[in-house]
């Protein structure tokens, strides 16, 4: 084996430059739809279940063992159904995607003193209004909390979509695992990766920004 | 207070409203003894009553029946005559001011926000809310520009029982609730506090209820005093005075505890007192006129002597010793009790 050929690398980016950038956009809107998805129906569901103590365990429970289900498979079973390509993706994503949203949602909730709550209503607030002017933003920083999770999680699992030929990087990865021993495979699966990675990375920096500007100082 | 009275459902124009509770009970599903049985209180505009009675008596439930936190199981609760089960609550407790133990202040917000938030759910405009929050940080001796924008974190426990009085207080309530508002400090911030509650209350006059369990704080704020047994049964309802010196029976007795007539010496001014001429000696200690007869007696226990003399303002007016003491004790005794 042959030290890595760099140069080799370099003409293959040139040349592929636009394609990864479309990839990466892909990978990206794959990862933002479908944990907006999960936001809105996790802390609904979240929302409905925390106070109470069955159908919360229930619900934490079902979202916990819908986690252990391997990728891959839970693709191979959903492409039947829904066929290839978005479809079955961005089911697959907002499944992954409940458990951290769901569980942070009714812990964060749970937190949220009573005497805060007694409070809120002593002043004259109704359900609707403690709700969104107390519960929620007092909970909002471990909700985020698992919404940063679910971003993780999905960006990695949004690779293996392209095994159903599910849109973003997840198809560099694989040409390059389908053809090795070509010149180009390595290319192919390394930069398919590293940009997994660097995308991670990005958006778990812009976490740490939306954290600073949407979370009250009060609650630092 | 500059503020205009917000008296909202209530409509009596001075701001002070009476509160007058019948037959009202409490009683939880699935438990055979009612928590609250047929309670019934008359309470005066402007009064300050004190619940006062041990854990679990059901004085606290009997206050949050008041604002509707805890829902009455039958009975009638009228403030300044307008029946508040016929009113939506919501906004029946933006007229009620309530603090709680626990403070309860709402931590992602900051103090001005905390206390902007029964003017802002009553529509007032961003000039009057935060004139009025100036106003009332003012009142509660908290330093606007200094605290305005903290978080409540950032405070110590006394300053946000404070600010919790200040949110109470901010659309100027005619009625205000309390359920042990001080009992979380420690006893030399209570002390402060309740110094500070009294000026504040001599100033605004609300219509207070104030739940404790602690019968020197009663003694201490309370215009009259209910000594409240199982199922907030009401033992007695009194003054101050009144019930140290004429405890109604045993249970009263035993809350108030050993030393009855010390207890009333601190309610006693030192001008109620028959004063000696000014002795041709000076005393080693003064105790000012506006002092409770406690204070004397501390002092010439103390000192030693025969008699201390008494001044008004920095000038010694008379000296007082144990018998002008007791005689102003005795005197007070049995006076203008009722029942």
């Amino acid at each position: 084996m042959t030290g890595f050929d760099w140069h080799n690398l370099i003409v293959f980016l040139g040349r592929r430059y636009d394609d990864i950038f479309e990839l990466v956009g892909e990978h990206l809107l794959v990862v933002l739809m479908s944990v907006g998805i999960a936001l809105v129906l996790g802390t609904g569901i979240g929302l409905l279940v925390w106070n109470k103590p069955i159908t919360r365990s229930v619900a934490i429970s079902t979202a916990a063992v819908m986690l252990t289900i391997p990728s891959l498979a839970l693709l191979a079973l959903l492409s039947p159904v829904l066929g290839l390509g978005w479809g079955p993706t961005i089911v697959a994503l907002v499944f992954y995607s409940l458990l951290p949203i769901i569980r942070n949602t009714v812990v964060g909730l749970r937190e949220v003193p009573l005497p805060i709550l007694e409070s809120a209503r002593g002043v004259g607030m109704g359900p609707i209004r403690v709700l969104f002017t107390m519960q929620l933003p007092i909970a909002w920083p471990i909700i985020l909390a698992g919404v940063r999770i679910a971003v993780q999680l999905t960006v990695g699992i949004a690779a293996i979509a392209a095994y159903v030929a599910g849109p973003g990087l997840g198809q560099y990865i694989f040409k390059g695992l389908s053809s090795l021993g070509s010149k180009n495979a390595l290319n192919y699966a390394l930069t398919g990766t590293v940009s997994v990675i660097i995308l991670a990375l990005l958006l778990d920096a812009v976490f740490l920004l939306i954290a600073r500007y949407t979370i009250s100082r009060g609650l630092k | 207070m500059t503020a205009p009275t917000n008296t909202g459902p209530f409509s009596t124009a001075n701001g002070a409203v009476g509160i007058e509770l019948e037959h009202v009970s409490k009683v939880y599903p699935g438990q055979a003894q009612p928590a609250v049985d047929s309670f019934s209180m008359t309470i005066e505009p402007g009064e300050l009553v004190m619940l006062v009675g041990p854990s679990g008596c059901g004085k606290t439930t009997t206050m949050k029946m008041i604002n509707r936190i805890i829902e009455p199981s039958s009975g009638s609760i009228r403030i300044d005559g307008n029946d508040v089960l016929s009113l939506d609550p919501n906004q029946l407790r933006r007229h009620i001011g309530y603090v709680i133990q626990q403070i309860g202040l709402f931590p992602h917000l900051t103090i001005e926000d905390n206390i902007a938030t029964v003017p802002r759910l009553l529509g007032w405009s961003k000039k009057k809310t935060a004139d009025r929050v100036e106003e009332l940080l003012t009142t509660v001796q908290l330093d606007p520009g200094t605290f305005a924008r903290r978080y409540p974190r950032q405070l110590s426990g006394g300053q946000q029982q404070r600010v919790g009085v200040a949110r109470a207080l901010a659309a100027d309530p005619p009625v205000m609730l309390m359920d042990e508002p001080f009992g979380a400090t420690d006893p030399i911030t209570r002390e402060k506090l309740q110094a500070e509650f009294l000026r504040l209350q001599a100033d605004i006059g609300k219509t207070i209820i104030f739940v404790t369990h602690d019968f020197e704080e009663a003694i201490k704020l309370g215009d009259r005093i209910a000594v409240l047994g199982e199922r907030s049964r009401i033992e007695q309802f009194d003054t101050p005075a009144n019930i140290l010196s004429a405890p109604a029976n045993d249970y009263v007795a035993s809350f108030i505890g050993q030393g009855a007539s010390l207890k009333r010496l601190a309610l006693i001014p030192v001008s109620e007192a028959r004063l000696a001429p000014v002795a041709t000696q000076p005393s080693a200690a003064q105790v000012d006129i506006e002092d409770n007869l406690r204070d004397a007696l501390d002092l010439l226990v103390l000192t030693g002597g025969p008699s201390i003399d008494v001044s008004e303002g920095g000038r010694v007016v008379g000296s007082i010793d144990h018998a002008a003491i007791s005689a102003a004790l005795r005197a007070t005794s049995g006076a203008g009790r009722v029942g």
